[in-house]
């Protein structure tokens, strides 16, 4: 077992893990956070996409070990006690989820680009979820909640 | 459970690798960790290089480009030296993958991993391009196409680490064209690529070109009787399609799950066409 220190959705964590547990594996199996989906395994799918250093990474595809002194957000991580999330909020308005199974995953990508970029142009929001598969909604509604995410974010600035 | 060593440093990766010679080097993990699920070798440690930022520089010497092993897929398509001197990369970038696994994933990982079908191998060999392999108290430069023996085969040796590429820089006035077919825009591996380097006169007379291929062959596949081919003629039409000609004939590719050895040798030619001016 390895110590490993890390923040977890803005809460500092210190456990002892495997040092070869998948990321995935330790949020679902061991701290119950079972938000993260897998689905390939394999980082062809999105379904568990978390956001280690504000950057979107496959979970499937990081180990316990590379998560020391790393800030991890999961899908559980980004509401606030006001309320969802913005792209959260867009995304029920608009319809985005249907089956809901690859939502966490496409939420975070959509929530690190509007950090990025604050006015991203369709292309771009159809760029940053490229690495999302849903089966479900033929991505339209998605990237309809995403734009007005946007929209709704700078209007509040 | 796999001991999993993160070295910070390349002298703490040179003690690491020196006390488990077995240890299985990665980067991104976007390959290994997918390859390790299917074939586990339980003793085996692994090391990763991601912390290591001495691996990571992208730097403009004289008019070479030198670029770090562990420099991931997203930091490269966000750097100006990349963007404004190697086009033919960033449009092999921008198709590699995901955002997900272009966060993750790393141009030495891209070629040590030597697929045929490696999204920046084309534009590397293309480019001419050498890598940088260390060890301590040795390093040696070989060509890209001396690097890579086959598939998932190299030239590294035991103990040694790919520290990085190194590439010429084109003249700014070089046609550089990249094209990848596969069966959606992300996340497919592709069914052919091809990576064009030319350089034309005043008269649009190609001058030199340098072609290269992705997923038709056991190896990026160049083709010297194809770029001879355009040497010395206009660009257009008619010269192209002699150059796809000899060049359907000079790949090797084969039937699997995503497209025919028919398709891919009628395709890797008609990728030429492309470069036809309007």
């Amino acid at each position: 077992m390895t110590r490993i220190e890390f923040m977890l959705n803005n809460h500092p964590m210190r456990l002892h893990a495997p040092a070869d547990k998948r990321l995935v594996d330790l949020l679902r199996d061991d701290l119950g956070l079972t938000g993260t989906k897998e689905a390939c395994g394999s980082g062809e799918c999105g379904a568990c996409t978390v956001l280690i250093d504000g950057l979107p990474r496959p979970a499937c595809l990081t180990l316990a070990a590379q998560l020391e002194g790393r800030q991890v957000t999961t899908i559980e991580g980004i509401a606030t006690k006001t309320g969802l999330h913005p792209v959260q909020q867009a995304f029920v308005e608009h319809g985005a989820v249907q089956c809901g199974f690859c939502t966490p995953g496409m939420v975070l990508s959509a929530v690190s680009l509007l950090d990025h970029v604050a006015s991203p142009s369709a292309q771009q929001v159809r760029q940053a979820l490229a690495g999302n598969l849903c089966r479900c909604t033929g991505y339209q509604k998605i990237i309809e909640a995403v734009l007005a995410a946007a929209d709704h974010k700078g209007e509040r600035l | 459970m796999r001991r999993v060593i993160l070295p910070s440093s390349l002298e703490e990766l040179w003690r690491e690798m020196e006390r488990r010679p077995d240890a299985l080097v990665y980067a991104g993990g976007t390959d290994l960790l997918v390859r390790l699920r299917r074939e586990p070798h339980p003793d085996r440690s692994l090391i990763c290089l991601e912390r290591i930022d001495a691996l990571k520089r992208i730097e403009k010497l004289g008019n070479e480009i030198f670029i770090g092993t562990g420099c991931t897929h997203s930091h490269l398509l966000a750097s100006p030296l990349v963007r404004d001197h190697l086009p033919i990369l960033a449009q092999a970038l921008a198709v590699l993958g995901s955002p997900l696994i272009r966060n993750v994933a790393t141009i030495g990982g891209n070629i040590v991993t030597a697929s045929p079908a490696g999204d920046t191998l084309p534009p590397l060999y293309a480019l001419n391009a050498s890598v940088e392999i260390v060890a301590p108290g040795l390093s040696r430069r070989l060509a890209i196409d001396e690097f890579i023996k086959g598939p998932g085969q190299s030239a590294l040796r035991p103990g040694e680490l790919l520290s990085g590429v190194v590439i010429i820089l084109p003249t700014a006035s070089a046609i550089q064209h990249f094209e990848k077919v596969g069966q959606r825009a992300a996340l497919a591996i592709s069914i052919a690529s091809l990576a064009a380097l030319m350089q034309l006169d005043e008269a649009g007379i190609v001058q030199g070109a340098h072609l290269a291929w992705g997923s038709v062959g056991p190896t990026v596949i160049t083709c010297p009787e194809a770029e001879a081919a355009l040497e010395g003629k206009p660009l257009n039409r008619e010269s192209l399609a002699k150059a796809a000609e000899l060049a359907s004939g000079a790949v090797s590719p084969i039937d699997d799950l995503r497209a025919s050895a028919a398709y891919r040798r009628k395709l890797a030619g008609n990728l030429l066409l492309r470069l036809a001016p309007n």
